[in-house]
């Protein structure tokens, strides 16, 4: 049995009609088509699968996309704004934060709710902030300096190479 | 599809959600912050045949001081514990545990109401309850926490039973929480809290039985004088662990008596 579904992701409203027990981010990526939501673990254990419910970030493996209704849900597609990335997708590159990636959408999403929650983390709490979610790449340490140079871009203290764009990030991406 | 087909709904009140639990009968649930549930409904170790989601319920997000006790809301989550002024001066301890419950993600959804509800013995905050006595408040009547915890996850509601609040006494004395755990977002281990009261203390153990557990014996041996060292020895006979893959229950023994003893020096030397 299905029911209706209206909710807003990414700034765009839609409406399916879904079963209740269709997880959130089946319904991002199997319905929505959105498929930077990854899903690692399903035990909710991983953060792979990061998103924003009005502006929180949670697991999308463990909510129902029932419970969604009339809510506002970021993705990672959702970041980029005008074709330019978001600090701490630039970040992340730049910083390389990432190796195979896996990982990186969720934890782009849980450092992007960290910075709004507190612009200035110190390292403890970047580590704290980012407890949800793991890495079996990079040993976090490059995660972490991009979080750092994220916060400084976004604070406008950034020096040097950090809050800059390189490489085809500099080219905005299609959106 | 990971979980059994259900059917869903959204009372707007306390009412129609008791009355929802009786219409889809046994099988129903209520479904808060669904951080315990879905879990399990994820493994099929729980299988219900309806969910009523209580978030929308006006009025359980309330957080307020009343004489000796503050009242919180079923709703309250977790992060809210976190930031809630009133509850940092009345309960410092349970913003404490808040902090520490698994990750942010799991922090902006779970609820006070769900972790009382559920009434796992790893539940931080069901321990917290014990030991100070606290209240818990549902549409049919008021439960003393003594009486709330009966097994392992198994409590005194009823099937139409909606807990509304939690009225802990306000405790402002000096406390400390030791959460054992391997990673950062995981469940405690073993788990102690203690709480000046007056001239006494209160001890609580997480995760360290079938049910929270009271730190009876330990607070006696504080109360007739004994060290914290001396009190903490008293602590195999407040618990009754059970061995899993993280720990033996001989080894939760000797975690309980060694953290009790850490958390009550802690407590103490905080001034
Ligand atoms: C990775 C991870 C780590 C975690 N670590 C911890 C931890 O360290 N410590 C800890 O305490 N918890 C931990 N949790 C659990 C978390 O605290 C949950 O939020 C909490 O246990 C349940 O709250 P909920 O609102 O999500 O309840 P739900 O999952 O929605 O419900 C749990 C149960 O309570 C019932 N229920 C819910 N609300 C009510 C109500 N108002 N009245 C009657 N019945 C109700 C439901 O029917 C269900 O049976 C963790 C969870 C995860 C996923
Ligand atoms: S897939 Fe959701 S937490 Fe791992
Ligand atoms: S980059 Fe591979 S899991 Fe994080």
């Amino acid at each position: 049995m299905t029911q209706p579904v209206a909710l807003t992701i990414n700034g765009r409203r839609r409406e399916d009609h879904v079963e209740p027990r269709l997880l959130l981010v089946h319904y991002l990526r199997e319905v929505a088509g959105l498929t930077g939501t990854h899903i690692a673990c399903d035990t909710s254990q991983c953060g792979a699968c990061t998103v924003l419910i009005d502006g929180e970030a949670v697991k999308s493996c463990s909510v129902f996309a029932v419970q969604a209704a009339g809510r506002e849900v970021t993705t990672i597609e959702g970041l980029a704004a005008d074709g330019i990335l978001h600090p701490v997708q630039q970040a992340f590159w730049n910083e390389h934060g990432l190796q195979c990636g896996f990982c990186t959408p969720g934890f782009i999403m849980a450092a992007a709710y960290l910075l709004k929650q507190n612009p200035s983390p110190t390292d403890d709490e970047i580590v704290r902030g980012l407890e949800g979610n793991l890495c079996r790449c990079t040993g976090y340490e490059n995660i972490k300096k991009a979080v750092r140079s994220a916060s400084e871009a976004m604070s406008g203290k950034a020096d040097g190479v950090s809050g800059e764009l390189v490489g085809s990030a500099a080219v905005p991406v299609e959106g | 599809m990971i979980t059994a087909a259900f059917e869903y709904a959204r009372p707007g009140s306390v009412d129609e959600a008791q009355s929802l639990l009786t219409k889809y009968g046994a099988d129903a649930k209520l479904i808060a912050g669904g951080q315990s549930l879905i879990p399990l409904m994820r493994l099929r170790l729980s299988q219900p045949t309806a969910l009523i989601d209580i978030q929308g319920i006006p009025g359980l997000k309330e957080v307020r001081r009343d004489d000796g006790f503050v009242e919180i809301g079923a709703l309250v989550r977790h992060v809210d514990i976190q930031r809630n002024a009133t509850l940092r001066e009345t309960l410092p301890l349970l913003v404490e545990m808040a902090n520490d419950v698994g990750d942010s993600q799991v922090r902006n959804l779970g609820t006070i109401g769900g972790v009382i509800a559920h009434g796992d013995a790893a539940g931080d905050y069901n321990s917290l309850a014990l030991m100070l006595d606290a209240e818990i408040v549902t549409n049919k009547r008021r439960h003393q926490a003594r009486d709330f915890f009966r097994d392992i996850f198994t409590t005194a509601l009823e099937h139409d039973e909606v807990v509304t609040a939690v009225r802990f006494p306000v405790s402002t004395g000096r406390f400390a929480y030791t959460k054992f755990r391997r990673r950062l977002y995981d469940w405690a281990i073993a788990g102690v809290a203690v709480q000046e009261s007056g001239s006494s203390w209160r001890v609580g153990y997480v995760n360290l039985a079938r049910t929270p557990r009271r730190g009876a014996a330990v607070e006696r041996a504080l109360a007739g004088g004994a060290s914290a060292a001396d009190a903490a020895a008293q602590s195999g006979s407040d618990i009754d662990p059970t061995g899993d893959v993280r720990a033996t229950a001989e080894y939760k023994r000797h975690l309980a008596e060694v953290l009790t003893a850490r958390t009550l020096q802690q407590a103490t030397m905080a001034a």
